[in-house]
């Protein structure tokens, strides 16, 4: 089966529900503004961030386009030194609070979290709802504090610089961040409870699919790390506000507090952006290698693991601030430990796919780009927490590549991935597998071009966020920019084959891919609005491809 | 195709007015919503979490001035609080019972006494920050930029609240501003200029911390209030009485950060003889 | 099977929560009393004992813990794991700091 192969296959032995529900299904049964900005339809208000996160994504990337325009010449050429800092900072903020943070949880999890445990919905729609306001309100507030001029501390806001020099609108931003924390609070809660709660009869916990348990995992983060960097802004606008000293060593405070309270929740919080990928993976390589998943439980645990383990390791980012050497080599130690459990997941899925039919759908080609990328990232995240290399990379464009790779080759590509491997359930309609492919590799070839070349400049040596360098830089920064454009076209391509599929599609059966978990078995495409005719009962663990099963393709 | 229609399995029961539609069970219903509580208050303690964290380490590294400046609290209003907002956990306590019980006008009852303790203990607070705003402890606009002498000025006027004391008489004066150095004055010595800014941000913490606990107790008001109406209403029976018990999880836990607060911030320097 | 344990139960009689109340006050008033007294290092560590203890008796009465299913426990559990870990693993911090290399 070559890659590029367009054929659709129908795996009719998984399709035991009829195919299409056109007259009533939750896109078509009411198609008033009112149901749609009213709706309790977790499957709906899942589109409903869709649409935003994807306008806060373009929003971010034109910022990205901005920094990387600028960035083709040593000297400064259409953006002063204060509006550069503007425009990293603000795609920063967008990037990681307005797409990162909700992306899977808010339009993955909402549609699907229901559908694979087999429940008319989450546990409190009208939260659900009020949490996606909560995040259009943020989105609002945040965006205005941008027009009013913006803000030039860098998304991590450290101390004093924001707390008492930045002139620029850093309330005005931490008040929309505020509020964009407390959706996301609730979003994990809401998934939280439902989970626990609502599961079908015969749905324990070891047949729930990945997904949910990388659902559960990420949810647990949301509620326990929000809260503190909520508390920590609302310091940080005492602070600037009254100018007591909290964070002011000029007057006994410790700017360093602030940065033990913002990375007490932000190193948590990109746990909570790779998670819900690390879920996506397993599902789409289990469905496109047509087996089992290897080591469920292990896979299932090292979420949790994580999670949890996200918590203790958030000092890795201030070894170069003057804390305790003591202290930074217990957290150089932690740090170490946290890339265990992730790289136990990518040795199961590689054992997932030997033996396995492997085909080469759209989802597939963006999960193979997430290993590769997630575990460069990953790997790269080990020089950083050995305190001697960090010293040297700390705040180069080394970090800035070690992070692109697994926000972006990571997170990013696993939400593809997700979007891809489930849009014909959402929608009910087949998306062109060329552009898609086609798409796929663009994307994976310009992440690379972009983002291989800043870890050559950081290791030789040139800093972040600075809008000048000096000039023996200025190849790679040229083939990054280069890269930049090659990724923009990546990330464009879906915004046109995608809602052109929605629109003009081929119609697609219940189960396209052949999956083998609930949402694929036992609901149409699109779903009804509640979801099952009948509450399905679990008798068997999710993945149940067996060896001798081939692809069964229909012409 | 044909359309899917709605199995009777589903849909043909009688649903108990109280049963949302995504749930099977009341009994489901009222442990999904107990858990979503119990889910809220753990972040709520990660919330203040965040300001005990600070206060954890300002407290270690200036123990001393936190020591000293701890004693400008008044004690007895922070303990009468206390005594207040436990009552008021009992009031909570019993309307949730009467709720159990089916005992809408107890239940309303419980809830307003709840609510009216609640409004004491912001009174009794509403004393202290008058006094602390006539010291000049409160912070406000003129804690910032050079000009600030709040800790020295709050020593005199506490220096001349215990002469007063001492010569048997009730009434004392303030000090005048200009009798009393600035807090970054030189002849105090970097030494007084150090204790002047950890002084400051123990009040601050001190402000910040009963602020963001009064807040979530006028958030209680209106929840309470919300929910009394809905008792006197017949609302709630032994079926569905989760709005109540949900309260009252919310209220207990506003009391027992105020139980953490007051040994915290009232306390501390207690043992070096008020 | 994935039903919700049975939480709704009968009430506590009235004696218990009057009960709780009284321990409370007690309890208050033994904070304030170990407050005055000088006991050195341990004056923290007691005032914190004597808070969790009240806090304790809040939670399994007041707050029905002793009718609550072990996830509640869990939640429970978690909230003081997690605060500790964030005050303990930022105190390391502070603490070490002066510590000769």
């Amino acid at each position: 089966m070559s890659i590029v192969s367009l054929e659709t296959k129908t795996f009719e032995k998984f399709a035991d529900v009829p195919s299409r529900n056109d007259d009533v299904n939750y896109l078509s049964h009411d198609f008033s503004i009112t149901s749609w900005l009213f709706t309790l339809d977790h499957k709906r208000i899942g589109l409903l961030y869709l649409v935003t996160i994807t306008l806060m994504f373009l929003l971010g990337g034109a910022l990205a386009g901005a920094i990387r325009l600028e960035l083709l010449t040593p000297k400064g050429d259409f953006l002063t030194a204060d509006t550069y800092n503007k425009a990293f900072t603000a795609h920063g903020i967008i990037m990681l609070f307005f797409f990162l943070i909700p992306s899977i949880p808010a339009v993955l999890g909402n549609f699907l979290v229901p559908l694979m445990i087999g429940a008319k919905d989450v546990a409190f729609p009208r939260l659900n709802l009020f949490s996606y306001y909560l995040y259009f309100a943020g989105s609002v507030i945040a965006l205005s504090a941008l027009l009013l001029g913006g803000v030039d501390t860098g998304w991590t806001f450290y101390t004093p610089f924001s707390s008492t020099y930045s002139n620029s609108y850093v309330i005005v931003m931490a008040v929309g961040l505020f509020v964009v924390g407390f959706s996301s609070i609730l979003t994990g809660l809401n998934f939280i409870i439902t989970i626990h709660r609502m599961r079908c009869p015969g749905l324990t916990w070891f047949r729930l699919p990945l997904f949910i348990w990388g659902m559960y995992a990420t949810s647990v983060v949301q509620l326990l790390g929000t809260p503190v960097i909520a508390v920590t802004l609302g310091l940080l606008g005492v602070e600037r506000t009254l100018g007591v000293g909290i964070f002011d060593p000029r007057l006994g405070g410790d700017p360093i507090l602030f940065q033990h309270l913002f990375w007490f929740y932000s190193h948590p919080a990109v746990y909570i952006m790779i998670l819900p990928s690390l879920g996506v993976t397993s599902e789409v390589i289990a469905t496109f290698s047509r087996k089992n998943v290897f080591g469920y439980h292990i896979i299932a645990f090292s979420s949790i693991a994580i999670a949890v383990f996200g918590f203790i390791v958030w000092a890795h980012h201030m070894f170069t601030t003057g804390m305790s050497p003591y202290a930074a080599m217990v957290f150089s130690l932690l740090t170490f430990s946290v890339a265990i459990p992730s790289g136990i997941k990518v040795f199961s899925w590689l054992a997932t796919m030997y033996g396995g039919s492997i085909s080469f759908d759209t989802p597939m080609i963006y999960a193979f780009g997430f290993l590769g990328l997630f575990t460069i990232g990953g790997l790269t995240g080990l020089f950083l927490s050995t305190l001697g290399t960090d010293i040297h990379l700390h705040d180069t464009y080394f970090i800035v590549a070690h992070f692109h790779y697994i926000m972006v080759g990571g997170a990013v590509l696993g939400y593809m991935a997700g979007l891809h491997y489930w849009w014909p359930k959402i929608t009910g309609k087949l998306y062109s597998q060329f552009w898609g492919k086609l798409s796929a590799g663009i994307t994976f070839i310009g992440f690379n071009f972009t983002f291989f070349p800043q870890f050559i400049l950081g290791y030789l040596g040139m800093p972040r966020r600075y809008y000048e360098y000096p000039d023996e830089f200025q190849v790679l920064n040229v083939f990054s920019s280069a890269g930049a454009t090659i990724l923009a076209v990546g990330y464009l391509m879906p915004l046109v084959y995608m809602p052109y599929s929605f629109f003009f599609g081929e119609k697609a059966n219940s189960n396209p891919y052949g999956g083998s978990t609930l949402e694929w078995t036992n609901t149409t495409s699109p779903p009804s609005p509640h979801n099952f005719e009948k509450t399905p009962v679990v008798t068997e663990e999710p993945y149940h491809y067996h060896a001798k099963e081939a692809a069964v393709v229909s012409h | 195709m044909s359309a899917i229609k709605e199995t009777v399995q589903d849909h043909g029961q009688h649903h108990h007015k109280d049963l949302a539609h995504h749930f099977d069970t009341l009994e489901q219903q009222h442990d999904a919503n107990t858990l979503g509580m119990w889910a809220f208050l753990l972040t709520e303690v990660l919330f203040f979490g965040g300001l005990f964290a600070a206060y954890t380490i300002y407290r270690y590294k200036y123990s001393a001035m936190f020591e000293e400046a701890s004693n400008h609290l008044d004690i007895t209003k922070g303990a009468i609080n206390t005594v207040i907002l436990i009552l008021s956990s009992l009031t909570m306590a019993l309307a949730v019972r009467c709720s159990q019980t089916g005992n809408s006008l107890w239940t309303g009852r419980w809830l307003l006494l709840t609510i009216a303790f609640g409004l004491m203990f912001l009174g009794v607070k509403y004393f202290e920050w008058k006094h602390d705003y006539h010291i000049h402890l409160m912070p406000g606009k003129d804690w910032s930029g050079k000009d600030y002498w709040h800790w020295q000025y709050a020593k005199k006027a506490k220096d001349m609240e215990t002469e007063a004391h001492k010569n048997g008489s009730a009434e004392h004066s303030l000090p005048n501003r200009k009798d009393v150095l600035a807090d970054n004055d030189p002849s105090l010595g970097v030494r007084g200029i150090q204790e002047s800014q950890q002084a400051r941000l123990f009040f601050l913490l001190y402000f910040c911390m009963t602020s963001l606990h009064a807040l979530h107790m006028l958030v209680g008001f209106v929840l309470i209030g919300i929910i009394a109406y809905f008792a006197y209403q017949g609302a709630y029976s032994p079926d569905y009485y989760s709005p109540v018990e949900n309260i009252g999880l919310y209220w207990h836990f506003v009391d027992i950060v105020w139980i953490f607060l007051f040994p915290l911030l009232y306390l501390l320097g207690a043992h070096m003889g008020h | 099977m994935a039903t919700a344990e049975h939480s709704t139960h009968q009430p506590a009689p009235l004696s218990l929560y009057l009960a709780t109340f009284g321990m409370l006050m007690f309890l208050t008033l033994l904070t304030i009393f170990a407050g005055f007294q000088n006991f050195g290092m341990w004056s923290t560590p007691i005032a914190l004992g004597i808070a969790t203890v009240k806090a304790a008796l809040v939670v399994v009465i007041f707050m029905h813990g002793y009718s609550s299913s072990p996830l509640t426990w869990i939640i429970i559990l978690a909230s003081m794991f997690f605060l500790t870990i964030m005050l303990g693993l930022m105190l390391s911090d502070y603490m070490s700091r002066g510590w000769a290399m």
